[in-house]
């Protein structure tokens, strides 16, 4: 036999006598269940004492509460008297908690004028500043301790990182590099071709890839594979109190976790940067072949007539460099973590773009001392 | 000159005078000052948030305090320069709450880091000490596990073991209860006691444990968060028999669950 529908609901009567009324509730109150609206129970009534009774209630949770504190709320308003005597002591003392809860909680109010939100954000980007010259300067000072004394150098954790930053990211690096060959090959077709110049495609595409996307796009992809991972793994160290460990037991951090990832990603960039150069040049080959009909030996011979070893130089160099950027931002997000799994969470992204921003900033400087050099 | 860091033969332990705690400019404690002896089995003791764990990161230096000073054996530690900081820090081992073993490195390889770090034992000699100090936390035929592949009471055992790897003079313990069951917790504290009685070893210990206070501790002293700092100090069965503050008292009574 299935229970009374009727029972199953909250219910409320308003029974009026002149100025005063009884609210008599009734049935069950959960607050996973509809309950009745005060306003629509009182209508147009407006009495100046109002009875509170519980009686015919089944059963009760903290939906009966928020209505009898409705009706109080509205007795205050209105200035009515609400007269609780007729309710169980336990609900009184409950409502009674509600009423002083709601008396004594304060919005905590966290927006802040524009004048402080420069303020703070110019404080931020000086102590950003000093963070990053105070862990270069800590870097500096750690590998030239390392270099007197190379035993101490944690050999095993930078082959490994090497494995991991290199060898593992060639699939990606393959990828990016063949396709950015490809994409530069069809955006220089269409205009080599208006002048007859289908054979210039390969300096376009030897000299693009050697000087510059090379190194960059193969940057862009450790940044956000890399140092994103370097920043995780630091700050989740940070959260479980490993890096804390290090700190009492003596071992300096920088020379212990730091050096060989950076160590690890300035070594491999270049290569992997070389390694991205030839499968630019490769996927530029596939379209002058597909496109222009120049075979690869004529593409080849071109491209040398062009590309010389001073430009592989500065596509190395730079990857060097931009190696060592990745490395550093990421390990500097992931000291500076919070100890949290979001704070984890934002380190990692704060690594990705801290790297992207230097690295382009870096890229620019490239370009203006390789040009005063006339390399 | 005296060598600022040789112990000074008739020293406390700890000196801890004046200090201030705080972390970006909100000060957790003020004008904290105690004397841990030589041997002694000291907690500091109170109840959450009370600034525990922050006076613990201050004497070991992971926070610099704001105020005031730590001395070890009679020698600065906190207003040392980093050279002396680093002879000193070899004094002593740390035990973390969540027994922050380095993830990546086997249990052996664990212990045997401040080895590498700080003496000059052969590879071989460092392995066998980081075997023995395993199976002296009862860690034997684990040497080879990582801390991922082992409970979290073993964490806390390998934690103390790479603790006192460098047979510290001062062991210091946050929160060891914290997250193990009363068996493994009663077996830690003998383990503690163990290590007192072996070595002479001088223990500090954050907790808020009463089974672990009134069962090891020799002396205890307790923070307060609205008082920022100490309220009380002394043997936990006389403070909890005789204190007048009822903040002590309340919190070492041991108050059996009222019959309805």
């Amino acid at each position: 036999m299935s229970a009374n529908p009727e029972l199953l609901s909250a219910r409320a009567s308003v029974k009026a006598d002149g100025d005063a009324c009884e609210i008599a509730l009734a049935g069950t109150w959960q607050i996973t269940a509809p309950r009745p609206a005060w306003r629509a129970l009182l209508g147009a009534k407006n009495p100046a004492r109002v009875r509170l009774t519980v009686e015919a209630v089944e059963k009760w949770d903290s939906a009966l509460l928020l209505f009898l504190f409705e009706i109080q709320q509205w007795c205050r308003e209105t200035g009515a008297y609400c007269d609780v005597d007729a309710l169980p002591e336990k609900i009184r003392t409950l409502l009674a908690q509600l009423a002083a809860s709601h008396e004594t909680s304060v919005p905590f109010d966290r927006s802040e004028n524009f004048i402080t939100t420069v303020g703070l954000a110019t404080q931020n980007a000086v102590a950003q500043a000093k963070a990053i010259s105070h862990f270069v300067g800590e870097c500096t000072l750690g590998a030239r301790r390392l270099a007197e004394n190379p035993a101490k150098f944690r050999w095993r954790d930078c082959l490994s990182e090497m494995q991991q930053c290199g060898a593992m990211a060639l699939p990606i690096v393959s990828l990016i590099s063949f396709l950015v060959g490809v994409t530069l090959a069809y955006t220089g077709a269409i205009v080599l071709r208006l002048y007859g110049g289908d054979i210039y495609i390969a300096d376009l595409i030897g000299l693009s890839m050697v000087r510059e996307m090379g190194a960059v796009m193969t940057a862009v992809v450790l940044a956000g594979r890399t140092g994103a991972a370097f920043a995780a793994t630091l700050g989740n160290m940070r959260a479980n109190e490993e890096i804390d460990a290090l700190e009492v037991v003596g071992i300096p951090v920088v020379q212990f976790l730091v050096l060989p990832r950076i160590f690890a990603l300035g070594v491999m960039m270049p290569l992997l940067a070389i390694y991205a150069n030839a499968l630019g040049m490769l996927g530029g080959m596939s379209v002058a072949l597909g496109l222009l009909s120049i075979p690869p030996t004529a593409y080849w011979v071109e491209m040398l007539t062009i590309v010389d070893l001073s430009d592989i130089a500065t596509g190395v160099i730079k990857a060097i460099a931009f190696g060592l950027i990745i490395g550093l931002a990421g390990c500097l997000r992931g000291l500076q973590a919070e100890r949290s799994a979001a704070g984890v969470g934002r380190a990692a992204t704060s690594a990705v773009v801290t790297a992207l921003l230097l690295l382009v900033v870096a890229d620019a400087i490239f370009a203006v001392v390789f040009n005063i050099l006339g390399w | 000159m005296s060598d600022l860091t040789t112990p000074l033969p008739d020293a406390p332990a700890i000196e801890v005078e004046n200090l201030e705690c705080g972390y970006e400019g909100e000060v957790v404690l003020s004008n904290v000052s105690l004397t841990i002896a030589r041997g002694e089995v000291f907690f500091i003791i109170g109840g959450s948030g009370c600034g525990k764990s922050t006076l613990l990161r201050h004497m070991v230096g992971l926070n610099r305090p704001t105020k005031g000073s730590v001395k070890f054996f009679g020698q600065p530690f906190s207003a040392a320069d980093p050279a002396s900081r680093r002879a000193q820090l070899r004094t002593f081992g740390m035990l973390f709450q969540s027994g922050a073993l380095w993830t990546s490195l086997t249990l052996r390889q664990n212990v045997a880091l401040p080895l590498e770090e700080y003496t000059t034992l052969t590879k071989r000699e460092v392995e066998e000490l980081a075997t023995l100090k395993l199976a002296q936390v009862g860690l034997g035929g684990f040497e080879d596990y990582y801390p991922a592949e082992i409970s979290g009471g073993m964490k806390k055992r390998a934690g103390l073991a790479r603790a006192l790897a460098l047979d510290p003079a001062i062991v210091f313990f946050d929160e060891p209860s914290a997250g193990l069951d009363p068996v493994t917790s009663r077996k830690l504290d003998e383990l503690i006691l163990q290590v007192r009685e072996n070595f002479g070893t001088t223990i500090v210990v954050v907790s808020h444990e009463l089974a672990s206070i009134f069962s090891i501790a020799d002396r205890v002293v307790m923070l307060d968060r609205g008082a920022k700092g100490v309220i009380a100090e002394g043997r936990p069965v006389e403070l909890a028999d005789h204190s007048r503050d009822p903040r002590v008292s309340e919190f070492l009574r041991r108050v059996e669950r009222p019959t309805q």
